[in-house]
């Protein structure tokens, strides 16, 4: 392994995580995500001891390979029941806020 | 026979659905009838219980009207025909909400159903509404909930495990027949162990994944929750089958499970792995399971001690792989196709920010941070990658152990319920609730948790584990075991 592992998160690891996957968090809960994250990441410490060495690693445990279908029309949900849900759309279309601000 | 009135779980509505479908093919209750009744049971108990997040009363009439009609004019098409049941709010079901226990979804109308809820439909199954579950289906107490906590009917004050806690305390409750949940470390044993009913979690791939709010991928199964053996096996053969929505589904032919209940297992070769009598399991607990073992070798089977040694980095396995695949899973939920969304912001960023941080509780946070910092650069090979290949060894564990035995029998969770609150803010302790189930995931191997004893007058889980594909062994086992025994028999006092 190249990096060095460790156990035990800083805030600004936290602030950083949460940046990558967009979820916004008080500064409360980048104290308590900090504590507890650590702490689950000690569960993982143990992993470290088996010699995986050569190991081919599982995505997957059924030995399902590419699954391939035939190229035919068929039916598809329609528009309608889809756009319902969207929080805004217009002429068919889902439509968000503009991306740059 | 008419049955008016509440009957406090134990007439009508305390049936197995076997039971309840003799009634309808004789004639003696419609399926209105028994629908009128389960519902006037939900409308008693559910103050208390909170097994449901919707119920659906007009829909469930219409097919039970269906379902009477379908009969008298001779169509009856199998085990659940005209019998009320419940699934998991993590199932799509076509027009109704379908919320996975999450404010994201708190507006979310699927516009189709689950491959299994299309399966219980053409079965004509009568669906009484959408059962309560921890948020996206992670947790083991059904408390992290956004709609609010299920409680275990045998002790109110106590959670129903999770995170399928609804449907499990729905059945146990009799507030329906059959209810389906999905499993992806537990989720349908560990809550049918802590309410004293039948659970099972299929082979990976026997059920297909279509229409199952994903949580992770390589891991989630759905399964049926059932009062016996005999109404998990039926159920599961109304739910299996092929199905290419799903890449994963298994390529194998329809079976009926029923065939496989032969009540006789002689001979058969028992496991019993050391290593799941787990530091911190309950006297009672132990004690209750020792007694199992006697119970199976006096029906004739043979059990011998095994060691599985890697079923202690189990626990670290499971939560590595399955955060990572819930945050990648989980990034689809931006606020612009569906959900809650908070859309009064000025930019498309500051509604992925906002929406994600008012959308998921805690527990769901902590598992999409934990999941993309297993994920990220640098710590790729340390966590995921290392836990990817330890889960090839754990794979190999199990299937050199089936070389030798038919199936292994362990406790299905170390302790019996615990009291509300009481591991809400230790995630680590709340996940050790799940330290003898995950190992199944793991290795995508069917296993069945059947009642199994008493400790502290709340109930106690049997687990059995067969090698992939041997689900028709494992009913067989729990089958001879719940015949054997009257622990199925007993119900909660609400």
């Amino acid at each position: 392994m190249s990096e060095e592992v460790t156990y035990e998160l800083t805030t600004d690891e936290v602030r950083h995580i949460a940046a990558l996957t967009r979820l916004g968090l008080s500064d409360d809960e980048v104290e308590m995500m900090r504590g507890q994250l650590s702490s689950i990441l000690r569960v993982f410490e143990s992993l470290q001891q088996v010699d995986t060495e050569g190991v081919e690693p599982t995505g997957h445990t059924t030995e399902v390979r590419t699954v391939l279908r035939d190229d035919s029309a068929a039916e598809s949900l329609q528009r309608e029941g889809i756009l319902e849900n969207a929080p805004d759309s217009e002429a068919g279309y889902v439509k968000v806020r503009p991306i740059f601000g | 026979m008419v049955n008016s009135g509440v009957d406090s779980g134990t007439g009508l509505t305390g049936l197995t659905a076997h039971e309840a479908q003799a009634l309808l093919s004789s004639g003696a209750v419609s399926s209105v009838e028994l629908t009128e009744a389960v519902l006037a049971r939900v409308d008693q108990v559910e103050p208390q219980i909170h097994s449901y997040i919707t119920v659906t009363r007009e829909r469930a009439f219409e097919a039970a009207v269906a379902a009477d009609e379908a009969r008298s004019a001779g169509n009856v098409s199998g085990p659940l025909t005209g019998i009320p049941v419940m699934v998991k709010d993590n199932l799509s079901t076509e027009g109704v909400a379908t919320t996975a226990g999450s404010r994201m979804l708190l507006n979310y109308t699927p516009p189709y159903d689950a491959h299994v809820v299309e399966q219980l439909r053409a079965g004509g199954a009568v669906i009484i509404g959408k059962g309560n579950l921890d948020e996206f289906a992670m947790g083991s107490s059904t408390e992290h909930s956004a709609f609010g906590a299920t409680n275990n009917p045998w002790d109110i004050d106590r959670v129903p495990g999770g995170s399928s806690g609804g449907p499990a305390a729905g059945v146990a409750a009799s507030e329906c027949f059959i209810s389906l949940g999905s499993d992806t470390g537990g989720s349908i044993r560990q809550p049918a162990a802590l309410c004293g009913i039948v659970g099972m979690k299929p082979t990976y791939g026997l059920v297909s994944r279509y229409g199952l709010i994903a949580f992770g991928s390589s891991l989630d199964q759905v399964g049926p929750f059932a009062r016996d053996v005999r109404d998990s096996a039926d159920t599961l053969s109304v739910i299996s089958g092929h199905d290419r929505r799903d890449s994963t589904s298994l390529d194998a032919p329809a079976q009926d499970f029923s065939s496989s209940l032969t009540g006789d297992i002689s001979g058969m070769k028992l496991g019993v792995p050391r290593e799941y009598l787990v530091d911190g399991m309950e006297p009672g607990v132990k004690a209750a399971f020792e007694k199992s073992l006697e119970t199976l070798e006096g029906l004739g089977a043979t059990l011998e001690e095994v060691s599985l040694p890697l079923t202690d980095q189990a626990l670290a396995v499971y939560y590595i792989i399955a955060p990572s695949e819930a945050s990648a899973n989980l990034a689809r939920y931006d606020g612009f196709k569906y959900g809650n969304a908070v859309n009064d912001v000025p930019t498309a960023w500051d509604v992925m920010d906002q929406t994600r941080e008012q959308g998921f509780g805690p527990e769901v946070k902590r598992r999409i941070l934990i999941g993309a910092y297993a994920l990220s650069a640098g710590y790729y090979d340390a966590y995921y990658k290392k836990a990817q290949q330890v889960r090839t060894l754990i794979r190999r564990e199990f299937a050199q152990t089936f070389e030798k035995f038919d199936a292994l029998v362990t406790p299905t969770s170390p302790t019996v319920a615990f009291k509300s609150g009481e591991k809400m803010d230790d995630p680590v302790a709340m996940y050790l609730s799940d330290v003898c189930t995950i190992p199944v995931n793991i290795a995508g191997l069917p296993a069945i948790s059947v009642p199994g004893g008493m400790s502290e007058g709340l109930p106690v889980g049997l687990q059995l584990i067969g090698p992939q594909m041997g689900d028709g062994t494992v009913l067989r086992v729990a089958h001879a075991y719940e015949q054997a025994t009257e622990w199925h028999k007993l119900k909660p006092g609400i």
